[in-house]
């Protein structure tokens, strides 16, 4: 996710590393690569201009070029403004005191409702309430068999609304009816249009008042380009919007709606679907996803995937010696096998920091699962005394190692080097006691916590 | 076709883009003429509104840098003079992205088989539908092949879709081996004479290496069973898409060899600015545009129409290049 943007910003902030002064035209000449970067990612092409307006205007304005590590000051800029860029504070659900919290998804057709609908309600059942959802998705054909197969699987309730008395007054039946059998979180998946077109918004306006909708929600394909902003705006204007899902997020799209909803209408992201899974359903937090922008990783996503999915004490032991720096190639492996669980590759090896690094060393931008037997097949073939002490390993072990493992004695050492790499990362990052801390750390010599400033 | 569109005679679907949209300061066109009836030719902003009018069209920063700096060549070289000439000189700069490989579909084999692939959500079974109506009501007869066992209720779908247009249905069960639905869809066609077979596969992001391989092999099964088939693969998207149509584009076409673009969608506020650089640069036409939510919606791109669009005035009645 956000990959190729984070490899331009790279690019970019590279200009403002290589010099030790910075005059304000290097600032320009930076943040022009700055803007092409987020332009290419889709970034709303007035929210890029004023993002970098505001960088510069900070980062000339200031004492920052006459300061030791000018660079470094800019870029940290940079992050502080992508953070408030991409919305501040987390948002969420709000439930309310007086059940049922009705949530109403909106959206383009193919944006991802159907599939939301249930993630999100997998996803407050995990914050411990009862959800219901109500099928009012009518028009496409086997929508609702759709819905229902989906939310069978996952044990949901379904409701499909009676269409005897209308659309708007059915759902109001059936968000009622789904209160009845116990649910305190309704969930309404509505149909979608092509388009923002009238008898759509009409549809819509009519159930919002019939049925009393706590939280409207948009759902958004993170694809979506220069449009997306637009899309919102209207849906916002006509029908009302309190927050945006991002699908699909789990490809390469850059996401640039996610950093544009804020700035340019006023929209948080909620909540973003990162991979196929009915679980793939995460909140949005502005502060991790600028970090994973930038390339810094988001250990913090990670442990709460890991808290997720495993045992708690095995939980609690890896993630005890993620945040110290100290893991071994056994749990490297054990990581490795439970990858799959935690979610699709790339997603997951973006949060750690240094992760993408790893998987590039490896020759490939995103790693099949081939390529994930491989390397577990090389840390396998080591002795235990090897993983834990990958030092251990000479030329003549090297060479061992390949051999059992079908590989050569130069993917061995790749994987011990990049190994090395991370871990040492993951030392300098442990703690992550947040933006302080990150700019302190960003703030250490050349390249600081920044994996990918350091080739 | 093209010299219908330049004549009076355009292709109706020309007219079905809307122009006028409720976007701050009009279409694309519009905001141009705004900005040329106000500025001097040389002036350096104006290249740069330029800039963010085309990404605001979704043409993508490579795509526009190139069209940008033609026309800045244009300029320095004193050919610019007046808002008209610059307008179309934007228009030829545009159409010289778009052309290369034929836009014909093919028909050939027997039968003959189109492969339809694309993201999630970018309506692939929609157009199959709309292929088999239109074929079927050119006297082809289609087979189409549910290849989609993925999602949940898809087979449903395409069969409400594909049953009144006359074509046959092929279909296994939800979760089925997709390319063994293909592999009966052929035999099935065989045995009864249809021309066409048409596969609707699951959406997938290009990104997921297994979901690409399973299109790979839905594609070997294919030429396995008939050589030189699928006679077209075509990669749907629709024109909401932003930057990431190229990648998708080329993941696609790298694995099923794809021979053209569906572009659906067109007919709401997104342009899908994209096909420039997509022609361009990887060298897959659009062969296809998707205009609406019946089955009938369904043209053949026409890239003087197209870009006319892009460049139009509000008003449709009136083209101004």
């Amino acid at each position: 996710m956000f990959d190729t943007l984070t490899d331009r910003l790279a690019i970019a902030f590279k200009r403002f590393t290589s010099k030790g002064r910075l005059t304000p035209e290097d600032v320009d000449v930076g943040l022009r690569e700055v803007r092409l970067a987020l332009l290419e990612a889709d970034v709303n092409y007035k929210v890029a201009r004023e993002f970098i307006d505001r960088v510069r205007s900070r980062a000339v304005g200031t004492d920052v070029l006459e300061s030791l590590t000018p660079g470094q000051q800019v870029i940290k800029i940079v992050f502080e403004e992508l953070v408030t860029l991409l919305g501040g504070e987390d948002a969420g659900i709000a439930y309310t005191p007086e059940p049922p919290t009705t949530i109403l998804l909106v959206g383009l057709q193919g944006s991802g409702k159907t599939t939301t609908a249930v993630k999100l309600a997998l996803l407050v059942r995990r914050e411990d309430h009862r959800p219901a959802l109500v099928a009012a998705d009518l028009r496409r054909a086997a929508a609702v068999d759709q819905l229902q197969t989906l939310a069978a699987e996952n044990h949901l309730t379904v409701l499909v609304p009676d269409l005897a008395d209308g659309i708007s007054k059915g759902i109001g039946k059936a968000v009622a009816e789904a209160r009845r059998q116990g649910a305190d979180v309704v969930i309404v998946d509505t149909s979608g249009r092509q388009h923002l077109d009238a008898a759509l918004m009409g549809e819509l306006t009519d159930i919002r008042k019939e049925v009393k909708i706590s939280q409207s929600l948009l759902v958004v394909d993170a694809m979506t380009g220069q449009e997306a902003v637009r899309v919102a705006e209207g849906f916002r204007d006509q029908v009302g919007v309190d927050g945006v899902v991002l699908t699909k997020l789990d490809g390469d799209a850059r996401g640039g709606a996610a950093l544009s909803m804020q700035a340019a209408i006023g929209l948080k992201v909620w909540y973003c679907g990162v991979g196929e899974r009915p679980r793939d359903l995460e909140p949005f937090h502005p502060e991790r996803m600028a970090r994973r922008i930038l390339g810094m990783g988001d250990v913090l996503t990670l442990i709460e995937r890991t808290q997720d999915e495993f045992s708690t004490a095995e939980a609690i032991s890896a993630q005890e010696r993620m945040r110290q720096g100290r893991l071994t190639l056994d749990d490297f492996v054990s990581q490795l096998r439970q990858i799959r669980k935690l979610g699709p590759l790339e997603s997951v090896m973006g949060m750690i920091p240094g992760g993408r690094e790893l998987l590039k060393a490896q020759g490939a931008a995103i790693p099949d699962e081939a390529q994930l037997r491989k390397l577990e097949a090389i840390v396998l073939s080591m002795t235990p005394d090897e993983r834990r002490r990958p030092e251990l390993v000479d030329s003549s072990r090297r060479r061992r190692i390949a051999s059992g493992s079908g590989t050569s004695p130069v993917e061995v050492s790749r994987l011990i080097k990049s190994f090395d790499r991370m871990q040492s990362v993951m030392k300098s990052l442990s703690g992550m006691g947040g933006r302080r801390r990150f700019a302190q750390e960003m703030l250490k010599g050349p390249g600081g916590g920044f994996p990918l400033l350091k080739g | 076709m093209a010299a219908e569109a330049e004549g009076g005679g355009r292709p109706r679907w020309w007219l079905r883009i809307p122009a006028r949209l409720d976007r701050v300061g009009g279409t694309m066109g519009r905001q141009l003429r705004t900005r040329l009836r106000r500025g001097q030719l040389a002036d350096e902003d104006l290249y740069e509104e330029l800039f963010e009018l085309l990404l605001a069209s979704d043409c993508g920063v490579p795509m526009t840098e190139i069209l940008v700096s033609r026309l800045r060549e244009r300029a320095a070289k004193g050919r610019l003079r007046s808002a008209d000439q610059l307008l179309a000189a934007l228009k030829e700069e545009m159409l010289a992205q778009l052309g290369g490989p034929s836009r014909e579909l093919s028909l050939s084999g027997s039968p003959c088989v189109w492969l339809v692939a694309g993201v999630n959500g970018s309506g692939k079974t929609t157009t199959i539908a709309k292929l088999a109506r239109r074929l079927q009501a050119q006297g082809t007869k289609c087979l189409v092949a549910a290849s989609d066992t993925f999602r949940a209720a898809a087979i449903d779908q395409l069969r409400r879709m594909v049953e009144p247009t006359g074509a046959e249905l092929v279909a296994h069960q939800a979760g089925a081996d997709p390319a063994a639905v293909v592999f009966d869809a052929i035999a099935a066609a065989r045995a009864r004479g249809r021309d066409v077979v048409l596969v609707d596969t699951a959406g997938r992001l290009h990104t997921k290496d297994n979901l690409m391989q399973e299109l790979r092999k839905i594609r070997r099964v294919v030429s396995g069973q008939i050589p030189d088939q699928p006679a077209e693969a075509l990669l749907v998207m629709d024109a909401y898409v932003g930057a990431n149509a190229i990648a998708q584009a080329r993941a696609f076409g790298e694995v099923v060899g794809a021979t053209g673009l569906v572009l659906t969608k067109l007919d709401g506020s997104a342009r899908g600015g994209y096909v420039f650089q997509v022609e361009r640069e990887l060298g897959l036409p659009v062969k296809l545009v998707g205009l609406g939510e019946t089955v009938s919606d369904l043209e053949d791109f026409d890239p003087v129409a197209y870009v006319d669009r892009l460049l139009a005035d509000d008003d449709p009645e009136r083209p101004t290049i």
